[in-house]
């Protein structure tokens, strides 16, 4: 990690020279310098609103930690301005294999499908893109990046919350209207709004071990029920940048986590792993986790966002990925409430939405987590079964559990316009905007999505007639003489498209609604439910 | 779909009788083995979770049941 920076020096704000009866205010102070807490400030950024971020470290965490970032991430980086970056340095893969014992038993494609700007998913180590992320944070004045600044003290009003935060120079008061909470599965913040959170502990442990070597594995993602090289548990290799191999061992759940994390004890089991000995190790934890949610994201004026919020098992690449979901479903939403331009009603819509998403994601998890693990002698037994049924049977191959790898949720969401045409398909409303190859000003539909401004925007198949947007409305023309071409018909497929249909975006790229032959009207209408005014 | 409780064999005790010479034989734990198998195999043929669903409750309903009369005959 040569050449990104991670270590940040502590500056003094004048804030901290205000008279403690007279603190300086805010209007939205995120916490956590992680990839949510700096993901949703540049998007608050972006969207016109100043935004303090604290952070009580000053220096990026170690270890590559979250290593898949999905499609929908990139998607979003995009609209950050970093997703290339990202893209640039990460290792693009889409195929994953899983094994029994000695054998390949099934290979999937996580994108089988040509005409989309992302790949399924990249490997990047978090560091590179917290660093990433950093960078941009610098380039955006109106995000005041504070580190070595930790909330120690918190209390609610009705129109504010006032923080208490300690710094090197001792503590110091803000008032914030709206305060997000990235602060990670320990959340200090949690424990401050008295909302700690019970849930279920898997008790097996898993070692990772990122190892440098020069391999001639491909870039898939492999996973091994029963390897030789460690016989009865599970095994994950996984390619990053710079030659480090991501490789997680389930361990007993008896097993001793000091002595397991020694490099002596490690070493020969990743030997056998790797058929040869010749690598180093990069980074090398023990972890057990746990599947469990907050009951409520918001709490008054505070909301909660990523692992603080909830947390899943790894196997799947669902913590960062759905964490980065909170982040652009909520951006959207302050940055409206702020302006005065949406009830404050429509933020309990993030909680509604993202709740159910990460019922989702811990649903998935524990399945896998389970699979993995089995708790009971017949659990065991019962994927035996389905493991030697997969050497014979295409149904076996896909009950096969080795994490289900994250895809956006769809929301059953308040915001959503019932349809009331006929679709035979197309992203109905609360699903995100899948993608498409188009011509002109313009490449992909995502990237004609940013053109036009990441706001509320009509998505509006030509049939030659002028489109009457509601204001304040971005509108993408596919067809017509100054519309975007769709020369291999993609877009039009993907969405169900006739001439006449349209979808209305939200500004994080969800359909809100969708019609055959929008008349102004029934946009006012679909506009104002998706912006909380119902 | 609903779970059909009717007879649908024509010979009901050929059904039966496949099952039952299928663990002719085997350890309890063979059996396990090949039980959990038969399941999978015909839950997926069945491939309709709501069916599934209904058959789980009706062989749970009756394991409580034998449950509770084995309870009353100690009684």
């Amino acid at each position: 990690m040569a050449q990104t920076k991670t270590q940040f020096g502590y500056r003094r704000h004048p804030d901290q020279d205000r008279r403690d009866g007279d603190p300086a205010e805010h209007a939205v102070v995120v916490v956590g310098a992680g990839p949510v807490g700096l993901s949703l400030a540049i998007d608050l950024a972006q969207r016109g609103q100043s935004v303090v971020l604290l952070d009580d470290a000053d220096r990026i965490g170690e270890g590559s930690r979250a290593i898949c970032f999905s499609k929908r991430s990139l998607e979003f980086w995009d609209r950050l301005g970093i997703g290339q970056r990202m893209v640039d340095k990460g290792v693009v893969w889409s195929v994953g294999k899983i094994f029994h014992g000695d054998n390949q038993i099934y290979q999937f494609n996580l994108l089988p499908e040509p005409g989309h700007k992302r790949p399924a998913f990249i490997n990047l180590q978090q560091f590179y893109a917290e660093a990433y992320l950093v960078d941009r944070v610098d380039e955006l004045p109106a995000i005041d990046l504070r580190w070595r600044n930790k909330v120690t003290g918190f209390e609610a009003h009705n129109d504010h919350v006032m923080l208490t935060i300690e710094t090197p120079d001792g503590p110091y008061r803000i008032r914030a209207s709206y305060l997000v909470a990235c602060d990670g599965a320990r959340s200090s913040l949690r424990q401050m709004v008295g909302a700690e959170f019970a849930g279920q502990v898997f008790e097996d442990q898993f070692l990772i071990a990122d190892v440098r070597m020069a391999a001639e594995f491909p870039t898939e993602r492999w996973f091994w029920f029963d390897p030789p090289f460690h016989a009865g548990r599970s095994a994950l290799l996984h390619k990053q940048p710079d030659d480090i191999w991501r490789i997680d061992l389930q361990l007993n759940p008896d097993a001793d986590p000091a002595v397991e994390k020694r490099p002596e004890n490690v070493r020969p089991r990743i030997a056998r792993m790797l058929g040869h000995d010749k690598f180093e190790f990069e980074w090398i934890s023990l972890y057990k986790f746990q599947c469990r949610r907050m009951e409520r994201f918001l709490h008054g004026r505070v909301m909660f966002a990523g692992d603080a919020a909830h947390q899943v098992s790894p196997f799947g690449a669902r913590g960062a990925n759905s964490g980065l979901e909170d982040a652009e479903n909520l951006a959207w939403k302050l940055d409206r409430v702020l302006r005065g331009r949406s009830p404050q009603a429509l933020l309990a819509t993030y909680h509604t939405e993202r709740s159910a998403a990460a019922d989702e994601n811990i649903r998935e998890s524990t399945r896998s987590t389970d699979f993995m693990a089995p708790v009971s002698p017949q659990e065991a037994r019962l994927r035996k079964a389905v493991l030697s049924l997969a050497k014979e049977t295409e149904f076996g191959k896909r009950m096969i559990n080795g994490g289900r790898l994250s895809v956006p949720s769809v929301y059953e969401s308040p915001l959503s316009s019932v349809d009331g045409d006929d679709w035979r398909g197309g992203p109905r409303p609360g699903t995100s905007m899948p993608d498409a190859p188009v011509t002109g000003e313009a490449a992909f539909l995502t990237e004609a999505f940013i053109k036009a401004g990441t706001r509320f925007t009509l998505l509006a198949f030509s049939n030659g007639a002028d489109i009457d947007a509601p204001e304040d409305v971005g509108v993408i023309r596919i067809g017509g003489p100054d519309g975007l071409a769709d020369p291999q018909g993609l877009a039009g497929r993907r969405y169900d498209a006739e001439p006449g249909t349209a979808y209305l975006l939200r500004p994080d790229g969800y359909v809100a609604a969708r019609f055959r032959h929008p008349t102004r009207a029934a946009l006012d209408a679909a506009l104002a439910r998706a912006t909380g005014h119902n | 779909m609903k779970l059909s409780t009717e007879s649908n064999f024509t010979k009901p005790d050929d059904a039966f009788r496949a099952v039952v010479e299928a663990h002719r034989g085997l350890s309890e734990a063979q059996s396990a083995d090949l039980d959990a198998a038969l399941v999978l195999i015909l839950a997926n043929h069945i491939g309709d979770i709501g069916v599934l669903r209904e058959a789980i409750e009706l062989a749970k309903r009756r394991m409580a049941t034998a449950d509770q009369q084995a309870q009353q005959q100690q009684q």
